[in-house]
C-alpha cells in the first residue's frame, strides 16, 4: 500500500473537529451550522495524512481528485495551490466538501480510518475551496481557441454545471438553459442554506459564467424550445439533458389534498429557493408549523426537518416504517437532525391524514409496524401491527419519499428510450442517448442520487461530447436494443 | 428581464399588459399561461396568455388587483421590466370543429376564455358567448368578444350593463334552446365554474374549466398545485389547467385557494402601509 503505519502516533487517531453552532442556537436560524476550519486547524488536520503512493482514497472519490496531493499543499500552507489542484478534477469543491456522502467515499476508504478516525477530506477540501473564495483570487483560466461548435445544456445542477466548465474550456460555445429564475438545480431549490450558502452556488455559477458559458434561466425546455429545435434551427451540435428527479412522490393515503400537506419539493422550494422564511420581506408565504410530522429518512427528509425546525415549529416528528439502523440518510445528518431536536417515530406508517372540518390538516393516523422476513433488498420487511392505529396532531405533514422522473421534458422526445421507471436510459461511459447528438446524465439517468455522481457523469459526457464533435460517431447498439 | 410595452386599464381593478417576450409569444396556444415574478424579492404567480401577437412577440396579459403581487404589478408603466417571465405553460385547449360551443367567461376569466372563443371560431365551430360581471365597471373586452362570436351574451350582477343575471341564467336558456350544443368553456371565478358545471350536467353537455389552484414553479416539480379530478390527484400545471369540469373537485380548489389567506393580509396590508408612509 506505500503507507508507513507506524507513523501513526496517537495523535492521529482523532480528526480536528469543525467548530459549529451549537444546538439549540443554530436550530432556529438558517446560518451555516458548521465554521469550518481554521488555517492551523486544516494544516493540523491535513498533517494526520499519510500522502499515500496509491492512495486508496482516490479510488473512493467518483471523480478521482488528487486528495493526498491537495491535503500535502494545506500542510505546506499553500492553500490556493490545493484549491486548484482540486478544481482540475472536481470544479465544485465548495459544494461537495459540503455536501458529499464522503464517509461512504472517499474517507471510507482512507488509510489512517482503520485504526481511528479518517482524514477529513470534505473538510479540508471545503476549507481549500473557501479560503480561495475569501481571498478573492479565483483563477480564470486562459480561454481555449474556439471549435465553432455549440453545445445545449438543460438544467443547471451539478451535472449541467459539471459539464458546461467541461466542455467551455475545450473552445466549443456553450448555453445552459434553466427552467427556474435561479440556476444551481436542487443546490438552490433543494438543499437548505445552513448546509450550503446560496452564496456559494451563486459563486461557482458566476465562475462558470465568467468562463464563457451562456446561462439562460425561464427557458422551460419542452415548453419554450423542444430539443429538435435546439439541435435543428438554433444550431446546436449537441444536447446533454440533466434535468434532475424532480417529480415528487405522495404517500397515496387518503386526505393528502389538505390544507397543510406539503410535498418536500414544494415545501424546500418555497424556503430555499423563494426565500419564505424571510416572509413578509419575501412574498412567498410558507405555513409557520405548529406540529410537523416528516415522512421518510432520507436526506431530503433531514432537511425537511430541520427547516421546519427553523420556521419555528414546536415539535418536529419525523416518521419511518423501518428503524434507525435501515436510515439512508448521511449519518452526520440524522446526528444533526436528533441534536436538534427531531423526535424519530420509527417502525410507523401514516395510514390516513384528518382534517379540521374546513379542508386544513389536523392530525395523522398511523400504525406501528415490526419488522418481518427480509425482501428483496435484503433488509427486513416493516409488516403493519394490527390495531396498533393511532393518532398524532399535526398541522404541516411533509411526505419526503423521494422523486421520480419529471415527464415535462420527456414526453416530447419521443425518439428518446426511457427505463420502466421513467428515466433516460444512456450508456454509463458515455451519456449516449438512444437520439442521436443527444446526451443524459445525473439523477434523469440513476434517478436520486448524490451531487458527486451527477459531477461525474457531467465530466464523462463532457468528454463523450469532445469525441461526437470531433467524429460524429453515434453507435448505441451496444446497450440500447434497437 | 422583460420589458411592458403597453399597459392598459381595462377596468375598476384590471389592466393589460403587453410584454415583449419573443421566445414565449412563438410558442404560446390558447389555454397556456405564464408564470412571472416581479423582482427579486417576489413571489412566483401565474397569468393566463390572453392573446399573442408571433410577429411582434409579444404576449397580452390581463390580471385582476387582488392582493399584494397583483397590486404590485399594477403600478409598473410601460417601459419597466419583469424580473421573470416563464412559460409558456400548461397543455393547449384542444381545439376543433364540435359545431356548437359556449364560451363562459366570467370576470377577469373573460381575458383568458377569449384566445379559446377565437380559436375555436377559426376553427369553424358556432360560438355562443357569455361574459359576465359583478358591475359595468368590471367589464371588458366586449368589443373583442363580440368579433370571435356568433352571438354574445352580456350579464352583470346589478343589470347596468346587458342582462341582470348571473351567467347560469343565459347559459341554460342557450342548453334548453340548442340542444345540439356539444361543449362549454367557462374560465371565471372557482365558484362560478362550479355553478356553471352544474348547469351542464343537467344537460349532460360536456364542460372543460380551467383551474386557477396556488402553483410555484409551473413544471410539475413542486405539486403544490394539486386538485383532483374524477377522485384522482393532477397536477394544475402540468395536467391542466384546462380539466372536464364534471369531475373536479371545486370544493377541494377552492378550500385550497384559501391556504394562505393569513399571509396574504399581512403582505397586502404591509404593502399598504409602506405606500401610505
Ligand atoms: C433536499 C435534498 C437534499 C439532498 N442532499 C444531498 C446531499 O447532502 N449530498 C448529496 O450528494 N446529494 C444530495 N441530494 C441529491 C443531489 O442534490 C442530486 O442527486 C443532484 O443535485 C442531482 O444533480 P442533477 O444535475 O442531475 O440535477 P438537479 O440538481 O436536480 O438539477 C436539475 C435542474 O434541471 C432543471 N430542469 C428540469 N427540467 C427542465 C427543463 N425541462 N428545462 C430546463 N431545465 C430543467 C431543474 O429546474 C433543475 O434546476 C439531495 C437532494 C435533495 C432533493
Ligand atoms: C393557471 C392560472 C392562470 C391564472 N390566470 C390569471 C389571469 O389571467 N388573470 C388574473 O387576474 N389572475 C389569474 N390567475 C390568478 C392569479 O395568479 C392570482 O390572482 C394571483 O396569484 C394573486 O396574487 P396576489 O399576491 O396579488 O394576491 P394574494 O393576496 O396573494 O392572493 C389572492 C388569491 O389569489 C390566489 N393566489 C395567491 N397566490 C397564488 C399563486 N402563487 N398562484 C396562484 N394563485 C395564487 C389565492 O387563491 C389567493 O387567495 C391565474 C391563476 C392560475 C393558477
Ligand atoms: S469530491 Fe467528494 S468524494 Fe471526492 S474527494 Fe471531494 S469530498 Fe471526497
Ligand atoms: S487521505 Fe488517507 S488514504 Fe488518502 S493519502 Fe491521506 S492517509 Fe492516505
Ligand atoms: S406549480 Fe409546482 S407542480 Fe404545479
Amino acid at each position: 500500500m506505500g503507507t508507513e503505519p507506524e507513523k501513526q502516533d496517537k495523535k492521529t487517531k482523532t480528526r480536528v473537529r469543525m467548530k459549529e453552532q451549537e444546538p439549540a442556537e443554530r436550530a432556529r436560524n438558517f446560518r451555516e451550522v458548521p465554521f469550518g476550519y481554521t488555517p492551523e486547524e486544516a494544516v493540523e488536520e491535513a498533517s494526520r495524512c499519510l500522502s499515500c503512493k496509491n492512495p486508496p482514497c482516490r479510488e473512493g472519490c467518483p471523480v478521482e481528485v488528487e486528495i493526498p496531493q491537495f491535503i500535502r499543499l494545506i500542510k505546506e500552507g499553500n492553500f490556493l495551490e490545493a484549491c486548484y489542484t482540486i478544481k482540475q478534477k472536481n470544479a465544485l469543491p465548495a459544494v461537495c466538501g459540503r455536501v458529499c456522502p464522503q464517509e461512504n467515499q472517499c474517507e471510507a476508504r482512507c488509510i489512517v480510518g482503520k485504526k481511528g478516525d479518517p482524514v477529513a477530506i470534505g473538510n479540508l477540501e471545503r476549507f481549500a475551496a473557501d479560503y480561495e473564495a475569501e481571498k478573492g483570487e479565483v483563477r480564470i483560466p486562459e480561454k481555449p481557441r474556439a471549435t465553432g461548435r455549440k453545445v445545449a445544456i438543460i438544467g443547471s445542477g451539478p451535472g449541467g454545471l459539471t459539464c458546461a466548465s467541461d466542455l467551455i474550456m475545450s473552445g466549443h460555445e456553450v448555453t445552459m438553459f434553466e427552467a427556474l429564475h435561479k440556476p444551481g438545480g436542487v443546490l438552490v431549490y433543494g438543499i437548505p442554506e445552513f448546509r450550503l450558502p446560496k452564496v456559494i452556488v451563486e459563486r461557482e455559477v458566476g465562475y462558470i459564467r465568467k468562463l464563457g458559458v451562456e446561462v439562460v434561466t425561464n427557458a422551460v425546455i419542452g415548453r419554450l424550445f423542444t430539443v429538435d429545435e435546439l439541435l435543428n434551427e438554433k444550431g446546436y451540435d449537441a444536447c446533454f439533458i440533466a434535468t434532475g428527479a424532480g417529480l415528487p412522490m405522495f404517500l397515496g393515503i387518503p386526505g393528502e389534498n389538505f390544507n397543510g400537506v406539503y410535498s418536500a419539493n414544494e415545501f424546500l422550494t418555497r424556503a430555499n429557493l423563494m426565500k419564505a422564511y424571510l416572509f413578509p420581506e419575501y412574498d412567498t408565504p410558507i405555513k409557520r408549523p405548529g406540529r410537523v410530522a416528516v415522512f421518510g429518512a432520507g436526506n431530503v427528509a433531514m432537511d425537511s426537518a430541520r427547516v421546519a425546525l427553523r420556521l419555528g415549529a414546536e415539535k418536529v416528528y419525523l416518521v419511518y416504517r423501518r428503524s434507525e439502523a435501515e436510515m439512508p440518510a448521511r449519518k452526520a445528518e440524522i446526528h444533526h437532525a436528533k441534536e436538534e431536536g427531531v423526535e424519530f417515530v420509527l417502525l410507523t406508517n401514516p395510514v390516513r391524514f384528518l382534517d379540521d372540518g374546513n379542508g386544513n390538516l389536523r392530525a395523522v393516523e398511523c400504525i406501528r409496524m415490526e419488522l418481518g422476513e427480509p425482501d428483496e433488498s435484503g433488509r427486513r420487511r416493516p409488516v403493519p401491527v394490527e390495531g396498533s392505529e393511532f393518532e398524532m396532531e399535526i398541522d404541516v405533514a411533509i411526505p419526503a419519499l423521494g422523486a421520480k422522473a419529471n415527464p415535462l421534458l420527456l414526453k416530447t422526445l419521443p425518439d428518446l428510450r426511457l427505463n420502466r421507471r421513467g428515466y433516460i436510459i444512456a450508456e454509463e461511459e458515455t451519456g449516449m442517448t438512444s437520439k442521436r447528438g443527444v446526451f443524459a446524465g445525473g439523477d434523469i439517468v440513476t434517478g436520486a442520487a448524490t451531487v458527486i455522481l451527477a459531477m461525474g457523469a457531467g465530466k464523462k459526457v463532457a468528454r463523450a461530447i469532445n469525441g461526437y464533435l470531433k467524429w460524429k460517431y453515434w453507435d448505441v447498439s451496444g446497450f440500447i436494443e434497437q | 428581464m422583460f420589458e411592458i410595452l403597453k399597459k392598459q386599464e381595462l377596468s375598476e381593478n384590471i389592466t393589460l399588459f403587453e410584454i415583449d417576450a419573443k421566445d414565449i409569444a412563438k410558442k404560446a396556444e390558447p389555454g397556456n399561461f405564464i408564470v412571472l415574478r416581479i423582482h427579486e424579492e417576489g413571489e412566483r404567480i401565474p397569468l393566463t396568455i390572453a392573446d399573442f401577437d408571433r410577429e411582434r412577440g409579444t404576449l397580452t396579459t390581463v390580471f385582476q388587483k387582488v392582493g399584494k403581487t397583483t397590486h404590485h404589478l399594477g403600478t409598473l408603466n410601460e417601459g419597466d421590466f419583469i424580473s421573470d417571465v416563464i412559460g409558456p405553460l400548461g397543455i393547449n385547449s384542444h381545439i376543433e370543429n364540435f359545431g356548437k360551443v359556449v364560451c363562459v367567461g366570467g370576470g377577469v376569466g373573460i381575458a383568458p376564455v377569449y384566445p379559446i372563443a377565437r380559436a375555436l371560431k377559426h376553427a369553424g365551430n358556432h360560438v355562443f358567448s357569455i361574459i359576465g360581471a359583478r358591475t359595468k365597471s368590471l367589464l371588458f373586452w366586449e368589443d373583442r368578444m363580440r368579433q370571435v362570436s356568433d352571438e354574445l351574451i352580456v350579464t352583470t350582477d346589478d343589470g347596468s350593463c346587458g342582462r341582470k343575471a348571473v351567467v347560469t341564467i343565459p347559459l341554460e336558456e342557450l342548453l334548453k334552446e340548442h340542444t345540439d350544443i356539444k361543449l362549454v368553456i367557462a374560465i371565471g371565478p372557482a365558484i362560478m365554474m362550479k355553478f356553471v358545471c352544474k348547469t351542464t350536467e343537467k344537460y349532460n353537455v360536456k364542460t372543460v374549466v380551467s383551474l386557477n389552484s396556488i402553483m410555484i414553479d409551473g413544471t410539475g416539480m413542486c405539486g403544490g398545485c394539486r386538485v383532483e379530478v374524477g377522485g384522482e390527484t393532477k397536477f394544475c400545471c402540468v395536467d391542466g389547467p384546462d380539466f372536464d369540469g364534471h369531475k373536479v373537485d371545486f370544493d377541494l380548489l377552492m378550500e385550497r385557494q384559501k391556504m394562505y389567506l393569513d399571509e396574504e393580509r399581512t403582505a397586502f396590508e404591509r404593502y399598504k402601509a409602506a405606500l401610505g408612509g
